[in-house]
C-alpha cells in the first residue's frame, strides 16, 4: 500500500506538529507551573506534584502584600518603565533623525563612537558608574534606573533603530513641510515622527521591556525596600536563612509575569516584529 | 542674454545665505544629538575610560583613595589569584555550551515555522514567549523546578524511571542547567532572525534545485545555509556576547555555586566590585571582559567585510 501525496503531506504534518509540541513543553510548563504553584500552601508546594492546587489559596496575595511593600515596587517598575520609554523616545527619535537626515561636521566620527557603545556590556561600565551616581548624590533614588538605560547601549540601538527608518521616509515629503515653513524641529515633529509610528512603536515595546525587566541596575544602585522595583522584589522573598518562600515568591512572580504575557498574547505579531526589528537584544 | 545676466544677479544674494543655511543646519543637527552626545560622554565614554584608570590602581577602603599601582592588578587575575582562569574557563564553558545549542535550536525550528500551517502562529508565540519574560522571573521559577527531590522535573524523571541529578547543587549539572535554561529561555530571539532571514530567500531557487533533483538535505546545504550565512555570522557574535554578559539569570539559579561551578565573568566583576569592594580589579575583570566582546565584534566586522567582497 503507498500512500498519496495528500495523505503523506498529512502525516508529515502530523509529525511535525507531534515534534513542536514536544519541544514546547520546557516553553510552556514553567508558566503553568509558577501560577499553579502560587496558589498552594507551603506545604503542599513540596507535596504529591498536581498541577491543579487542592486547596486554591487566595491568602498567597495578600500575604505577599504583607511581606514586603509589593504593591509599591510594582508601581516603581511601572512608572520607571514608562518613564524610560518616553525618554528613549524623545532622544533616540531626536538624534535618530539628524543622523539620517541632517549634515553636519563629525556625524561619521559620532556614528562610529555610538556604535562602538553598542557592543559595550553594561558590567563594563558598572563600577564608574557607582562612583558617578554616588557623587552625583542619586544612591537608592531611581534616578540611575531611569539615566543609565536611557543613555547606556540600549539608548543608542534604539536611536540607530529610529535613524534606520528615517531614511526610509522619502525626503520630497520633508521639502513640502520646509515649503510650507516648517522648521527642523518643525519637520521632525510633524512630518517625521507621525510617519514612523512603526518604528516608535517597536522602541516603545523594547524599551519598556528592557527597563521592566532590568536587574544589575537596581541591585546595585537601590538599597531601600519601598524603592525596589519588581525584579529585585521578586528575588527577596526569602525567609530568615536566605532560603526562598516560595510560594509568595511564586505567586509575585506569576503577578510579575503574568500582565506582560497577556498583552503579549494580544499583540504578540507587534511585539515579535518589535524584536527582530531590533535584531541586537540579549 | 538678459536671462543670464539676470539669473547672476539673482544667483548671488543667494550664495551668502546658502552657506549659513549649512552652518544652521549643522548648528540644528547638534542640538537635536546633543542629549545623546552629553548622555554618551557622561554615562558611558567617561565611566569607560575611568574603568581604564581604576583598573590601574589599589583602592583603600577606609579612606576611598586610590593608589596607582601599575598592571599588578591584570598581574594578580593572570598569575595569582586562582579563581581567575576558573572564572574564564566557566564563561567560555558556558559560552561553547550555550551558542551552537541556541543556534541549532534556533535554526531547526525556524525551519519548521517559516512556512505557513495551521498551527504556525502558535508555535511562534510559544517559543518566543519567553524572550518577553523577565529573566528574574525565569530563573525563579526554574529553580524551583530544579530543586533536589521535590523539584518537578525530577518528579517528572521518577515517574519514567529516571533517578535525576540535584541539578543546582552539583557543579557539572549545575553548569547544564544554567546553560540549558537560558536557551530556552533566549532561542526565540535567534529564531525570529533566522525566520526573517529565511522568508526573504526567494522560493524560485529551492524550486529550481527541486527540478534539478536535489533532496530537501542538499537544498539546505547548498542553496538555504549559504544564503543565511550573513545571518548566521550576526546571530553567532550576538549570542556569544550575551553569553559572556549573563549575569541575572546565574545570580539567582546558582548565585555562582555550588563550589563556584558556575562563577562566570560578569558575576565574578559584581561580586568583586560590589559585595568585596576590590574596585581595582573588579575593574581589570571589567577591561578584560571588554576586551573580549571587543575582540568578538572586530572577528564579525572582518568576516562580514570579506563575505559583502
Amino acid at each position: 500500500m503507498t500512500l498519496t501525496t495528500r495523505q503523506a503531506r498529512l502525516v508529515s504534518r502530523t509529525c511535525l506538529i507531534i515534534a513542536l509540541s514536544v519541544v514546547a513543553v520546557p516553553f510552556v510548563f514553567p508558566f503553568l507551573w509558577m501560577v499553579s504553584s502560587g496558589f498552594k500552601s507551603a506545604t503542599e508546594i513540596f507535596g504529591q506534584p498536581s498541577l491543579i492546587p487542592r486547596v486554591w489559596r487566595w491568602q498567597n496575595y495578600l500575604e505577599l502584600l504583607e511581606y514586603q511593600p509589593f504593591a509599591r515596587q510594582y508601581f516603581n517598575s511601572l512608572y520607571i518603565a514608562v518613564a524610560v520609554t518616553v525618554l528613549t523616545l524623545a532622544i533616540s527619535s531626536l538624534a535618530g533623525y539628524a543622523l539620517a537626515r541632517m549634515r553636519f561636521a563629525g556625524a561619521g566620527l559620532l556614528m562610529l563612537f555610538l556604535l562602538s557603545a553598542l557592543m559595550v556590556p553594561e558590567e563594563v561600565t558598572i563600577i564608574p558608574n557607582f562612583f558617578l551616581i554616588r557623587s552625583m548624590g542619586l544612591m537608592d533614588t531611581h534616578a540611575p534606573l531611569i539615566l543609565l538605560p536611557v543613555f547606556g547601549s540600549h539608548g543608542v540601538m534604539a536611536t540607530f533603530l529610529m535613524r534606520q527608518y528615517f531614511l526610509a521616509i522619502p525626503k520630497e515629503l520633508e521639502e513640502a513641510g520646509r515649503m510650507d515653513g516648517l522648521s527642523r524641529f518643525g519637520i521632525w515633529w510633524r512630518i517625521a515622527l507621525p510617519m514612523s509610528r512603526p518604528a516608535l512603536a517597536a522602541v516603545s515595546i523594547i524599551t519598556f521591556l528592557f527597563s521592566w525587566n532590568l536587574f544589575l541596575e537596581p541591585l546595585v544602585f537601590i538599597s531601600s525596600l519601598e524603592k525596589f522595583t519588581l525584579p529585585l522584589a521578586l528575588s527577596n522573598f526569602t525567609d530568615s536563612y536566605g532560603l526562598p518562600l516560595w510560594h509568595l515568591q511564586l505567586a509575585a512572580t506569576s503577578l510579575a509575569v503574568v500582565p506582560i504575557l497577556i498583552v503579549y498574547l494580544i499583540a504578540q505579531r507587534q511585539i515579535i516584529e518589535s524584536f527582530a526589528l531590533s535584531g541586537v537584544k540579549g | 542674454m538678459a536671462d543670464t545676466l539676470t539669473d547672476k544677479t539673482s544667483a548671488r544674494p543667494w550664495r551668502a545665505p546658502r552657506l549659513s543655511l549649512r552652518r544652521r543646519e549643522a548648528i540644528e543637527a547638534w542640538l537635536f544629538v546633543s542629549p545623546t552626545v552629553a548622555g554618551f560622554l557622561v554615562f558611558f565614554l567617561g565611566p569607560l575610560l575611568a574603568v581604564m584608570y581604576f583598573s590601574l590602581t589599589e583602592w583603600n577602603l577606609l579612606t576611598q583613595e586610590a593608589t596607582f599601582v601599575g598592571v599588578k592588578n591584570y598581574v594578580d587575575a593572570l598569575s595569582v589569584n586562582p579563581d581567575f582562569w576558573h572564572v574564564l574557563r566557566n564563561s567560555f564553558v558556558f559560552a561553547i555550551g550555550l551558542v551552537p545549542l541556541n543556534m541549532t535550536l534556533a535554526l531547526t525550528l525556524a525551519l519548521a515555522l517559516s512556512r505557513p500551517f495551521r498551527g504556525v502562529v502558535f508555535f511562534r508565540t510559544v517559543f518566543f514567549a519567553p524572550v518577553v519574560t523577565s529573566a528574574v522571573a525565569w530563573a525563579i521559577v526554574w529553580r524551583f523546578l530544579l530543586q533536589g527531590e521535590a523539584g518537578a522535573v525530577n518528579q517528572l524523571l521518577a515517574s519514567v524511571g529516571i533517578d535525576g541529578p540535584n541539578w543546582l547543587r552539583e557543579p557539572d549539572w549545575a553548569m547544564v542547567a544554567v546553560i540549558v535554561t537560558r536557551v530556552i529561555k533566549m532561542v526565540g530571539l535567534n529564531m525570529i532572525l533566522y525566520i526573517a532571514a529565511l522568508q526573504a530567500i526567494p522560493r524560485d531557487y529551492e524550486a529550481a534545485a527541486r527540478l534539478e533533483g536535489a533532496s530537501n538535505w542538499q537544498i539546505f546545504r547548498m542553496v538555504i545555509w549559504p544564503l543565511l550565512a550573513p545571518t548566521t555570522l550576526v546571530i553567532f557574535v550576538i549570542t556569544m556576547i550575551g553569553s559572556f554578559k549573563v549575569f541575572d539569570h546565574i545570580y539567582l539559579m546558582t548565585g555562582g555555586g555550588p563550589e563556584n561551578g558556575t562563577l562566570v565573568l560578569a558575576f565574578y566583576i559584581y561580586e568583586q566590585g560590589f559585595k568585596f569592594f576590590n574596585v581595582g580589579y573588579a575593574s581589570a575583570l571589567a577591561m578584560i571582559m571588554f576586551v573580549i566582546v571587543l575582540v568578538l565584534t572586530v572577528i564579525q566586522m572582518t568576516l562580514r567585510r570579506k563575505d559583502m567582497r
